[in-house]
Order: structure tokens, then C-alpha cells, then sequence
């Protein structure tokens, strides 16, 4: 089918979706824009509210490294601004450093890099990348983004609690998050963690089940499961393991909760507690067992986070090389791979915990397993770019950062896998280090890859390239200068989470080098804010997108109209007769996935 | 809106598809809680409980229910209305008889003097509060599934002879029924 035809009507094309498939109710600004069904408004809003919860949680972070870069100095506005609670004097309180180095990690981890990524992408690029008008159950989806709205209300107003937000890591280990009378932040503060993460589950459930229902059962005519793109099938596998692993993440909160308000011991013993003076009551409970439920989502999770951005860098990679993705079937496998394994290798976090030095070493394997299929990958992504007719594109450069960056953190990962090396690199900066770069900072960058990438088809406009480049080199430098160091600090055991390192004299020699972290920070943080104004400035005012197919891209959202209504496509959806990485091939720049294969075209998919 | 075309309708219905997947994940949480069970019933201090009778009584209950859902699904299919409306509220108040055994059975459990919740209790019996009160709301999930069908047959203006909504109410309703029979088996097995 001809791209003119469909430029033509493109005008009429919203209109016409309206009048034939709308009929029986009229779209108000609250059924189109805040209660909207539509799957791409709702990945709209998904994106909007993980930049706000970026926001909050990346200046959360500004504010740690603040202490920890300047643990000597006072900011009396600091005090003005955040309140005697927070900032006593001008200095972070212990108390708050604690609620901040909490909420960031919940924040980062949940609320932007599982539904910011992914509620973003799948919502966007499911239905329009397999041929679909919309999600299998539009009103899940829906509710799915809306369980997700009040779990970060109710998270943010724990931020204004008398006692604080929760405290005791990101990972809510009981004793802390179990017992009230523990610390300041186990009080209120874990209640209404609790109550938004339980919901936030809740989200991520229906959520996923509607992708993988889409994905299954929604293609379009002649979209066999090996023409999908690879966004797509990255998409599918990370909602399977949502829907696998957040279950469990539930049923250890539930009997957290049962701790907490019912006085059972699932979680707690007789253990002494200085606060009180006393013992408690409880008997026989073992916060082992919290970490063995909590890992068993916590390590698939980190696979929630990064295989969507592995589909988004694949897809972003293949089409600004103007090459076929290396080895697509290679790159389907190891997201299988990578999908089993996540889900046997969650004690790798409780190496310390006391754990049978032969289940240990059984661990140690299936950890170390992962470097195969993440290895396959990383090198199909560097023979894609081998020799392609790179466009160093803003999304492009974000792609090339993605592989960096996951190659850089990668490979520190072979060495926390390692049970014997864990002893001595567990909670200290190598960590940091690790995590925030394979996945953290890979994460993001493959979101801003995706943003940049797909805005013309988000808001029919396009982001400023120059910022863009400006956001790209400041936030890569950044980020190699914010965490390389970090790798130097943790060998030298120097471990995370404590509020002051100036005190101990062993960790004294890194005073400069923490100062030096924290002014890095402080630049990249900034630049992130120029995406932002980038990003809300080109929804208004952006450069118009006047082509349907601004990449010469193969995949059906490109099909759709500039600015597609609710369905996505006017009349019939478009057979696909090809898989969706047909670049370069027989003198052509770009065959289209709605192209019928040619008579003297060889059909390999 | 033609969300399916015909080609499609040899394949699963989308909501049915998604019914197992939810399934799956409910699966999923009862793994992880009966896992958490095994973990725990092998450390010290773990109380041995014989369950009472009335586990037993439930388990008769929610076994004729799913044979009452399965015969409703079979006399909607065959338009005949009465019937239908008869079996499931008859379902669905076996529904109910289940949820209240097993509430009977905790008060047994408790008139023993071992306490479910609260400062001097054991977890191995806040494991059975826990595993066996998360199946009974799911139970009473399905009741409310069922109301809302029962609500729906009343409904003058619309007669839907879709078939979908009951066949997934029934298949869910079978799910929690084999559920709990899994579940008895495990709480028999592994003390």
C-alpha cells in the first residue's frame, strides 16, 4: 500500500475513526485525555508521570550526594527549603539522608523504569507495531495506569509524614519495615510504602496480562510471531515475568503485613530492641524468608527494567544503521534465555546471608550463565552497527550509550555473581556501581532513546536535535565519571548507605573523589533538565512532523496516520507480509512490512 | 469497534486468554506462599496442627459447586434460562458455604487455644490464616463474578447469548476449586 494514499487522508483520518467506530459516545476532554482508553494516550500518560517521578527521585539523589560530596558544610537555605526535619542546621539529617537514599531506589526502580519504560512503550508500540486498534481489554489498561497514578500519590504524601517516608532501603528488610518502634521511618512512613507498592503490583498485574493477551492474540493478518519486531518481543517477555514474579513480591507482603498490624512472626523473633528495652514477644520468625520472597521478584525485576530497553535499542540500532538486525532469531532466544534464568538466580543477593555454600555455588552458575545470552546480544548489536550507514541521530547516540553502558556495568556483574568475590564487594560502592550502570543508567538511556525516537509519533512533532546532542554527551560523561570511580571506592570496601564516610579513617582518602561525584551530579542532573524542557517545549511547539514514515522505518506504526485516532489506522488494518527488519535489501533502502514479498524475492520470514 | 476480524475467531478469545494468564499469576503468589510454608515448617518451633473437620465439610462444598457452575454453563448454552439462573445462585451460595466452613474452621482452630494472629501465636498457624483466608477471598471473588452474572440474566432489554462471560466465571470457579484441593492435599502433606 502506497504512503501517499494514506498522507492524503490523514487530515480526515481522526474524524473519520470518530464517526465510524465512536458513534455511541462523545469524547469529552476527560474521556480523551484523563480516563482515556485509548492506548496511546495512556502511554502518554504513563511517560509523563515517570518523567515527574524521575524528576523527584533524581533530585532526591542530588540531595544525598550533597551530604556525602560536602558532609562538612552547611546550606542554611536547605533548611529553609525542605523543613527542620530534613535538613537541621543546613545538613541532611541522618534520619533523612536514610528516607531519601529509600524513596530514590523505590522511585527509580518501580515507578520509572518498570511503569515509566515499559508502561510507556508497551502501551505505545503493541498495538501499533503488531496491527492491532488497541489493547486486548482497553479498560484494563486503563485502570492498569490508574492503580499506578494513586500507588505514587500515596507514596508522595508519605514524603510529608511527620515521622518521614520509610527508611530502611529500598528493599524493606524487616526487622526495619516490620516493626514500628524500629526507626522513624518504620512508622507512617512504611504504611503508606506498603499500601502504594501493594497497589502498584496490582498495576504492573493488569498491565501485563494485557500485553501478553495483545501480543498473542491481536496481530494482524500475515504477523507471525517471527515478523514481530524485536521491541515487541522484548515487551512480551518482560510482562511475562511480571506476571510470574510480582505475585510472589506480594505474598511476601502480605505476610509483612500480617507482621506488622497482627503481631504473627512469619518475619520476626525474640529479637532485643533498644528503642523499647524490650524483647518481642514474637517467636521462631526468620527475616530470611522476607529476603528469599523479596529477591525471587527483585532479581526478575531487574530483567523488568532492562529487556524492554534491549527491544527499544535493537529496533532503534537496526533502523538508523539502515542494516537487519544481527542474528534475530539469536536475539529471540536469549530474551528466553534471559527470561528462565532471571527466575533462578535470586539468592546471588543473599550470598552473605548464611546461605549453604552449595547452593551458592549452584547460583553462582546460573548467574554466571547470564553473561551468555547478554553476550549474544551485546555482540548481534555491535555486527548490526559493523558497517552500517550510521545516522547519528539523538536516539541513535542514546542507543550507542545503552551498549556502553550495559557492556561496562556488565562485566562487573561477572564479579559480584561470583559468591567468593561477593564476600567482599557485597554492599559496598562496587555494587552501586554495577547496578546503576547495567541497568539504571542503561535503562534510561534506552527511554530516552525510545522518547526521542518515537515522539514524531507520540505528538506528530519533533524534539530539538541540538539539545538533544547537549542531554546526550553531558549525561554519558556524566554518568562514566559519576559511577567509574565508585568501582575504585567499593574495592577498597568502602560500603553504600552510610550517612558520613569523613568520620572512619579508612574511608577518609575518598573525601576529594566523593566531592568530586557529587559536583558531577549536580551537572548531570541539569542536563536532564533540558530534556524535560525539550521534551514538554516540542509538544508544543516542536518542529512539525510532515511525513508519515520520517525514518523509512518498516514497522506498522509508521502506517498510521501523523496523528492516529483511537484505532490507529483508517479502514482496514495493513497485512504484513515480511518481517520487520528488511533494510538495505536488493538495492532498496527500506522495504516496508506491508510490502508484498516480490517474485524474484527469496521469503526467509 | 471490529477489534477482531473473522479470521481471528478460530483463536482464543482475548478475555479468556488473559483469564489464564491471570490464573498463572495467581498460581504464582500461592507458590510463593506455600514455598515460604516448606521453608519455614523445616526450622524449629513449628507447631503441628491436624486440621479440623470443617476443611473437609469445604472441600465437599466447593467440589459440588463446580459441578452445580459446570451445569450452568451447560443450560445457558442451551438457552434455558431458568435453569441457568437456578445453578448459579445455587453456585454461588455454595460459595458462600465454603467461605463460612472455613471461617468455622479457624474458630475451631482458635477454641483449641492456639492462637492465629497476635502476640503468643504460631506461625505455622498464621500460615494456614493466610494461605486459607487469601484462596477463601479469592472464592468470594467468584461469588461476586457470579452476582454480577446473576444481575445480568435479569436484564430485559439486552439477551446476550454470548457465551464467553460464563465459560470464564466457570473456568475461574473450577481454578479455585482445584486450588484448594491442592491446597488441603499440601497442609495435609507437609506439617
Amino acid at each position: 500500500m502506497s504512503n501517499d494514499t494514506t498522507l492524503h487522508a490523514s487530515t480526515d483520518a481522526a474524524h473519520n475513526i470518530h464517526g465510524e467506530h465512536h458513534e455511541h459516545h462523545h469524547e469529552t476532554f476527560i474521556t480523551k485525555y484523563i480516563f482515556s482508553q485509548d492506548h496511546k494516550t495512556i502511554s502518554k500518560q504513563f511517560l509523563i508521570t515517570g518523567m515527574v517521578w524521575a524528576v523527584i527521585g533524581g533530585l532526591m539523589s542530588v540531595l544525598f550526594r550533597l551530604q556525602l560530596g560536602f558532609p562538612d558544610e552547611s546550606f542554611p537555605w536547605l533548611e529553609d527549603l525542605l523543613g527542620k526535619w530534613w535538613a537541621a542546621g543546613g545538613h541532611i539529617t541522618a534520619q533523612g539522608y536514610y528516607a531519601l537514599v529509600t524513596i530514590h531506589g523505590t522511585v527509580l526502580i518501580f515507578f520509572v523504569l518498570t511503569a515509566g519504560l515499559s508502561g510507556t512503550f508497551a502501551n505505545l508500540l503493541i498495538p501499533l507495531q503488531i496491527g492491532a486498534r488497541d489493547m486486548a481489554s482497553p479498560l484494563l489498561n486503563m485502570l492498569s495506569y490508574w492503580f499506578f497514578f494513586i500507588a505514587g500519590v500515596i507514596m508522595l504524601s508519605s514524603i510529608f509524614v511527620e515521622t518521614g517516608p520509610f527508611s530502611g532501603g529500598w528493599t524493606a528488610y524487616p526487622p526495619l519495615s516490620a516493626l514500628g518502634d524500629a526507626s522513624p521511618g518504620s512508622k507512617t512512613g512504611m504504611d503508606l510504602w506498603i499500601i502504594s507498592m501493594a497497589l502498584f503490583v496490582v498495576s504492573s498485574l493488569l498491565s501485563g496480562l494485557n500485553y501478553i493477551a495483545t501480543v498473542l492474540n491481536m496481530r494482524t493478518k500475515g504477523m507471525s510471531m517471527t515478523r514481530l519486531p524485536l521491541t515487541i518481543w522484548s515487551l512480551f517477555f518482560t510482562a511475562i515475568v511480571g506476571v510470574l514474579s510480582f505475585p510472589v513480591l506480594l505474598s511476601g507482603f502480605i505476610l509483612l503485613i500480617f507482621d506488622r498490624n497482627f503481631g504473627t512472626s512469619f518475619y520476626l523473633s525474640d529479637i532485643f530492641l533498644s528503642a523499647t528495652g524490650t524483647a518481642l514477644p514474637n517467636e521462631g520468625g526468620s527475616a530470611i524468608l522476607f529476603q528469599h520472597l523479596f529477591w525471587f521478584l527483585g532479581h526478575p525485576e531487574v530483567y523488568i527494567i532492562v529487556l524492554p530497553a534491549m527491544g527499544i535499542v535493537s529496533e532503534i540500532l537496526s533502523i538508523h544503521s539502515r542494516k537487519p538486525i544481527f542474528g534475530y532469531i539469536a536475539m529471540i532466544g536469549s530474551l528466553f534465555a534471559i527470561t528462565v534464568l532471571s527466575f533462578i538466580v535470586w539468592a546471588h543477593h543473599m550470598f552473605v546471608t548464611g546461605l549453604n555454600p552449595f547452593l551458592g555455588s549452584l547460583f553462582t552458575l546460573f548467574t554466571l550463565l547470564i553473561a551468555l545470552p547478554s553476550a549474544i546480544k551485546v555482540f548481534n548489536w555491535l555486527t548490526t552497527l559493523w558497517r552500517g550507514s550510521i545516522r547519528f541521530t539523538p536516539s541513535m547516540l542514546f542507543a550507542i550509550g545503552f551498549v556502553s553502558v550495559f557492556i561496562s556495568g556488565g562485566l562487573t556483574g561477572l564479579w559480584l555473581g561470583n559468591s567468593a568475590l561477593d564476600i567482599h564487594l557485597h554492599d559496598t560502592y562496587f555494587n552501586i556501581a554495577h547496578f546503576h550502570l547495567v541497568m539504571g543508567v542503561a535503562s534510561i538511556f534506552a527511554m530516552f532513546a525510545g522518547v526521542y525516537h518515537w515522539f514524531p509519533k507520540m505528538y506528530g512533532r519533533r524534539m530539538n536535535i541540538t539539545l538533544g546532542y547537549i542531554h546526550f554527551w553531558i549525561s554519558i560523561i556524566g554518568a562514566y565519571l559519576i559511577f567509574w570511580p565508585m568501582h575504585y571506592e567499593g574495592l577498597a570496601g568502602m560500603p553504600r548507605r552510610y550517612y558520613d564516610y569523613s568520620i572512619w579513617e579508612s574511608f577518609k582518602q575518598f573525601s576529594e573523589l566523593n566531592r568530586f561525584i557529587s559536583i558531577v551530579v549536580f551537572i548531570t542532573f541539569s542536563a536532564q533538565i533540558l530534556f524535560i524542557i525539550n521534551f514538554f517545549y516540542s509538544i508544543w511547539n516542536g518542529r512539525k512532523e510532515t511525513s508519515l514514515n520520517p525514518y523509512g522505518a518498516t514497522t506498522l506504526e509508521w502506517t498510521t496516520p501523523i496523528h492516529p485516532g483511537h484505532g490507529n489506522w483508517v479502514g482496514e488494518i495493513p497485512e504484513v507480509h515480511r518481517w520487520a527488519y528488511d533494510y538495505s535489501k536488493d538495492g532498496n533502502d527500506f522495504i516496508p512490512q506491508t510490502t508484498p514479498i516480490g517474485a524474484d524475492e527469496k521469503n526467509e520470514h | 469497534m471490529e477489534l477482531t476480524s473473522t479470521k481471528h475467531n478460530q483463536r482464543i478469545h482475548p478475555h479468556k486468554f488473559t483469564l489464564w494468564i491471570a490464573i498463572a499469576s495467581i498460581c504464582m503468589m500461592f507458590a510463593g506462599l506455600t514455598s515460604a510454608y516448606i521453608v519455614k515448617s523445616n526450622q524449629d518451633n513449628f507447631l503441628e496442627i491436624s486440621l479440623p473437620n470443617y476443611f473437609w465439610y469445604s472441600t465437599i462444598a466447593i467440589v459440588l459447586s463446580s459441578i452445580t457452575i459446570h451445569l450452568a454453563t451447560k443450560a445457558f448454552k442451551a438457552r434455558e434460562r431458568n435453569k441457568y439462573k437456578l445453578l448459579i445462585s445455587l453456585t454461588a451460595f455454595l460459595g458462600i458455604v465454603f467461605a463460612s466452613l472455613q471461617v468455622m474452621g479457624f474458630v475451631n482452630i482458635e477454641n483449641h487455644g492456639i492462637s492465629l494472629i497476635g502476640n503468643n501465636s504460631n506461625a505455622a498457624a498464621s500460615f494456614l490464616l493466610v494461605i486459607i483466608g487469601l484462596h477463601a477471598l479469592h472464592v468470594l471473588g467468584g461469588v461476586i463474578a457470579l452476582l454480577v452474572m446473576f444481575i445480568l440474566s435479569f436484564s430485559q432489554k439486552i439477551k446476550s447469548y454470548n457465551s464467553i462471560p460464563i465459560e470464564n466465571v466457570s473456568i475461574y470457579w473450577h481454578f479455585v476449586d482445584i486450588l484448594w484441593i491442592y491446597l488441603l492435599i499440601f497442609l495435609i502433606w507437609i506439617r
